[in-house]
């Protein structure tokens, strides 16, 4: 939960509401950019951008590099399995039958 | 030194080692007087037992866990009061999933969703506000919970529910703060510190400034860390510098990652939302002053305390840990996890009793995964 996870961001989905779509090794999720907001406001210049991922938020812009090493170290924690595993069960939480 | 070789660069990593024990010994420091660092962040407690920086730094240097995992640090009573928020029949009540085995006086939350309770392990808040879109005929209640790095995350979307006039959301707000317990530490006369390694990613949100009186006040380092093996021990060797120099700064390690003013959108959506409270209990350390945060008034309708009519401020539901539960002495530096005596016993991940063993970033459970200490299978009476 607290340690994050390094994802690319791959389209703007909501502009208004400052929501991406992320790729995390392969998992896509949508998240939150306000965080990161490039100054002017101009959210489309993000797209192919990488950042640390916080709870569906982006906190922090990195660089390729950085991201590689930080996914690594990740997995050798088993923090990202975890991660990665936690987006799969909030979308399905989201298909519960309530 | 078998774990240097997994390490992204281990000809610096023996570097950096050699260089600690040298100054180790310049400092004086023996394992009878040993120099004390305290590692605040869960995650860093998780690193160094996962690469044994513990047993690869000199004897005269002892890391203590500090009380920065969200997850190990929630009493009893605040797990009593989600059940009983799950257990309305109009709340979906969601959560991260690492709250989910944190034991209650009464359940755990996978108890009571094995019990009938809708309880749904969400990944985001961004998750629970979209339930709440979802299903406007329930409560969608969110366990926030975690340092200043969640933090940000469930006030940008309070904001959010309360631009789309969401009526179905809101918090139980359980957020706490790295300070002031760091405070509550330093004026604990039992507890023997020389400096601090400091958080990354709760620094990333908050910047430096919030340190500034550990070295100013009580004249102790601390040096702001990565996650990487390399990153920590350079920080301690950081730290070593300070105290052989008589020196007492915040300094930052991780500037790749933390800017010194923090992030300022996070701090303005914090301070938007939340507001100290008075006081806040912390498991294992029992109350500490301005240490946790409320919903302010002005969202009030976003706070669930308010609308269910429980939470912190009503009346005295301070709980009592379970006998022999060492974690308010583990985490305090008194005892190591292995000397609790519950510790492999009463006490495992699969079963935790205190909240340490729960998570991944907590003492015991680190020192139980990778301190190689499994506890002895006693025959059947």
């Amino acid at each position: 939960m607290c340690l994050g996870i390094p994802g690319q961001i791959v389209s703007i989905s909501d502009a208004e509401k400052k929501l991406a779509m992320v790729d995390v090794s392969g998992v896509q999720r949508e998240i939150n950019v306000a965080c990161i907001m490039p100054e002017g406001g101009k959210v489309d210049d993000l797209i192919g951008a990488w950042a640390l991922i916080h709870v569906g938020f982006a906190m922090s812009r990195i660089d390729e590099e950085e991201a590689a090493k930080t996914l690594e170290i990740l997995m050798q924690l088993g923090e990202a399995q975890a991660e990665i595993e936690a987006m799969r069960d909030g979308k399905a939480a989201m298909e519960e039958a309530s | 030194m078998k774990y240097t070789d997994e390490f992204r660069d281990p000809a610096a990593a023996k570097a950096v080692l050699a260089e600690i024990e040298r100054l180790v010994g310049v400092i004086g420091a023996t394992a009878d007087a040993p120099i004390y660092i305290m590692e605040i962040c869960g995650g860093h407690t998780h690193a160094i037992f996962r690469y044994g920086l513990d047993k690869l730094t000199p004897t005269g240097l002892e890391f203590i866990h500090g009380p920065g995992c969200p997850v190990c640090v929630l009493p009893m009573s605040r797990v009593d009061e989600c059940v009983e928020l799950a257990e309305r029949p109009d709340v979906i009540f969601t959560t991260f999933g690492d709250a989910m085995r944190v034991p209650g006086t009464r359940k755990s939350l996978l108890q009571a969703k094995a019990d009938g309770c809708d309880i749904r392990m969400v990944y985001s808040p961004l998750d629970a506000l979209e339930l709440a879109r979802r299903h406007p005929d329930r409560e969608i209640v969110f366990f926030a919970l975690g340092f200043e790095t969640t933090t940000p995350s469930t006030a940008l979307c309070v904001q959010q529910a309360a631009a789309e006039g969401l009526s179905n959301f809101s918090l139980f707000c359980n957020h706490i703060t790295v300070p002031p317990p760091i405070k509550a530490l330093l004026d604990d006369p039992h507890m023997k510190l020389d400096g601090f390694v400091g958080p990354g990613h709760v620094s990333m949100v908050i910047g430096l400034e919030p340190y500034e009186f550990i070295a100013r006040d009580y004249q102790k380092p601390i040096v702001v860390a990565g996650f990487e093996p390399v990153d920590l021990l350079q920080s301690v060797l950081m730290v070593l510098q300070q105290i052989r120099d008589g020196r007492a700064e915040v300094e930052n390690q991780y500037a790749r990652i933390v800017p010194a003013a923090g992030n300022p959108v996070s701090i303005a959506a914090c301070e938007d939302v939340y507001e100290p409270r008075e006081k806040f209990e912390w498991r294992g350390l029992g109350e500490i002053d301005k240490s946790g945060l409320k919903i302010r008034e002005k969202y009030a309708a976003f706070d669930a305390e308010r609308k269910f009519g429980i939470g912190y401020s009503k009346g005295n539901r301070q709980t009592p840990e379970p006998e022999d539960c060492g974690c308010g002495d583990v985490m305090t530096g008194r005892i190591k996890p292995h000397q609790c005596p519950q510790f492999g016993k009463g006490c495992t991940p699969e079963q935790p009793l205190g909240a340490l063993m729960v998570s991944s970033e907590g003492a015991c459970a680190a020192y139980y995964q990778y301190g190689g200490i499994r506890p002895e299978v006693e025959p059947a009476a």
